[in-house]
């Protein structure tokens, strides 16, 4: 079996016939325990690697190996949780039963659903809201309900297509400190699409930086910043050194454009 | 943050209620007292509406005999109802199951829901027997069937990408999606369309009986009572009708707050 959690090699992906080239020969590959965010402009196909990395599409051509399977048997063994920027909490279900959702299809008996839910809450610190529908709660507890349920049956990999994207800066920020505690907690990885130049190199390990039309990577940029990370990380030099680093591969990438679109954004 | 959880004292809580239904209540006390004395003030001949107290009266006089007829009629619209709502849900199921089949079939039932199926009464006595409950039933399960199977196809489609595509990620397969995800989605649609269903069900039942139909039955007992000009009688039979059908329709929408407890249009109850 392979070191890594994803590899990809030569993945395209088109849409229609003779369509656009969403992803142009993708070559990633992310070792075990990484946290691998996507950044690049709209249109550069980050959300659809996700979703070829997920088996929610399939490649047109080329090949995807999630812990060292075909992506499509990874699914079936249920092997990644996935966010996405829309909580997509099942309203009819409180939170205590949309994260045990997973844990039903899997077919985990009530007792283990029990423990587990009562940790998963924890985990996302939402005691006492366990018996609420979806829409009793803020938007943010929302997105936490979103990644407990992603995180229930312990995959190996979380994809999480810009799950704090609609959310206000401050319980962004909250939240991205939340998941990096997550994320040492629980040793899973991480491939994480977002928008935000400083989100990415706030909670990478590696930044991966992509370009559109058609979607390429066109840089990798490793983040070398000291775990864990705080709040104060936001403030040291080398945090922006990386952020620019970041945002002049996006540039070299040729979308000057859009960085400036970018930068309004954030 | 969040809401509910505190609870006004429940004799406040009664008195509020009450106070939101006092001009409901009110409307209906003038309605009755026009209804009583205004219109014989205004000339209106009792062939053309009898004043209240004298249907109350015609009532309270052949009240065995048209609560009898009332319950024959009311156990031929929820025949009708529960047959053509189950039939109606489990076509929505299928056509949603296999979608090429659901756009086939749906500019179909679109325009047989635009059908206006009392016209098919006289037609159905011949089916199944003038003095048969089963043409009524068929009737009413027929007007039933399609509001409740276009809905219902329509809440069973009508699910947000994502939510596929999260029990896709984790594995699920056709009968869970519809299970968890599918049919909890279509209720709110399937219960507007069964409390029209009720409302259609007692029409269905009422006016098949104008056609033909046990002496018993309540729609010909509105019909005899008229061809002898016993017009106070008559509007009893109105009133009974009308008094099934409201309750009717209030058991369905009763259970339709118990089900949909999780659905935010439920939020001004507990605040």
């Amino acid at each position: 079996m392979s070191d890594f959690v994803v590899s990809a090699e030569r993945v395209t992906k088109t849409f229609g016939k003779g369509g656009v080239t969403a992803l142009q020969e993708i070559d990633l590959e992310v070792g075990r325990g990484e946290f691998i965010s996507l950044i690049g402009p709209s249109g550069c196909g980050k959300s659809t690697l996700l979703r070829v990395i997920g088996d929610l599409v399939p490649p047109t051509t080329g090949e995807i190996l999630v812990n060292g399977k075909p992506a499509h048997r990874a699914r079936l063994d249920r092997d990644y949780g996935i966010v996405f920027q829309a909580a997509v909490l099942y309203d009819w279900r409180t939170v205590a039963k949309n994260i045990s959702l997973p844990l039903e299809l899997g077919g985990w008996d009530r007792s283990r659903r029990a423990d587990r839910v009562r940790e998963m809450v924890a985990l996302v610190e939402l005691q006492g809201f366990e018996k609420h529908y979806p829409w009793q709660l803020s938007g943010g507890m929302q997105q936490r309900v979103s990644i407990a349920r992603a995180l229930s049956f312990s995959p190996a990999l979380l994809l999480m297509d810009e799950p704090f994207g609609a959310l206000d800066e401050m319980t962004r920020e909250r939240l991205n400190l939340e998941l990096l505690r997550i994320w040492a907690e629980t040793g899973s990885t991480v491939i994480f699409v977002t928008h935000s130049i400083s989100e990415a190199v706030f909670l990478s390990t590696r930044v991966v930086v992509m370009s559109a039309r058609p979607g390429r990577i066109t840089a990798i940029v490793p983040i070398d910043l000291e775990q864990p990370r705080a709040a104060e990380t936001r403030e040291e030099p080398r945090f922006f050194e990386l952020v620019t680093e970041v945002r002049e591969a996006l540039h070299a990438g040729g979308a000057d454009e859009i960085v400036a679109e970018l930068e309004a954004l954030e | 943050m969040t809401t509910i959880t505190h609870q006004p004292a429940r004799e406040r809580e009664l008195g509020r209620r009450l106070g939101r239904w006092l001009p409901a209540i009110a409307v209906l006390g003038f309605g009755l007292v026009a209804w009583q004395w205004l219109l014989p003030a205004l000339g209106i001949e009792r062939y053309l509406l009898p004043p209240f107290w004298d249907v109350v009266t015609a009532f309270g006089e052949s009240r065995d005999e048209l609560v009898r007829a009332g319950w024959i009629t009311f156990k031929e619209a929820l025949g009708g109802f529960a047959l053509g709502c189950s039939l109606a849900f489990l076509y929505a199921l299928v056509l949603a199951r296999w979608r090429p089949l659901g756009s086939a079939l749906m500019p179909y039932l679109i325009a047989a829901n635009a059908v206006p199926i009392v016209a098919f009464a006289p037609i159905t006595n011949a089916w199944f027997g003038i003095l048969s409950p089963w043409s009524k039933i068929v009737i009413a399960a027929v007007l039933c069937f399609f509001p409740v199977l276009v809905n219902t196809l329509r809440g069973l489609t009508s699910v947000r990408p994502e939510s596929l595509e999260l029990m896709r990620s984790y594995a699920a397969g056709q009968p869970s999606i519809f299970r968890r995800v599918r049919i909890p989605n279509s209720l709110p649609f399937v219960f507007s369309a069964l409390k029209i269903a009720s409302v259609l069900a007692m029409i269905g039942a009422v006016v098949g009986d104008y056609f033909g139909g046990s002496t018993e039955a309540l729609g010909v007992q509105i019909v005899s009572a008229v061809s002898l000009a016993q017009y106070e009688t008559a509007w009893a039979a109105i009133l009974v009708a009308s008094v099934l059908g409201i309750a009717f329709y209030a058991v369905i929408a009763v259970a339709e707050r118990f089900a949909l407890r999780w659905h935010p249009s439920t939020r001004g109850d507990s605040e």
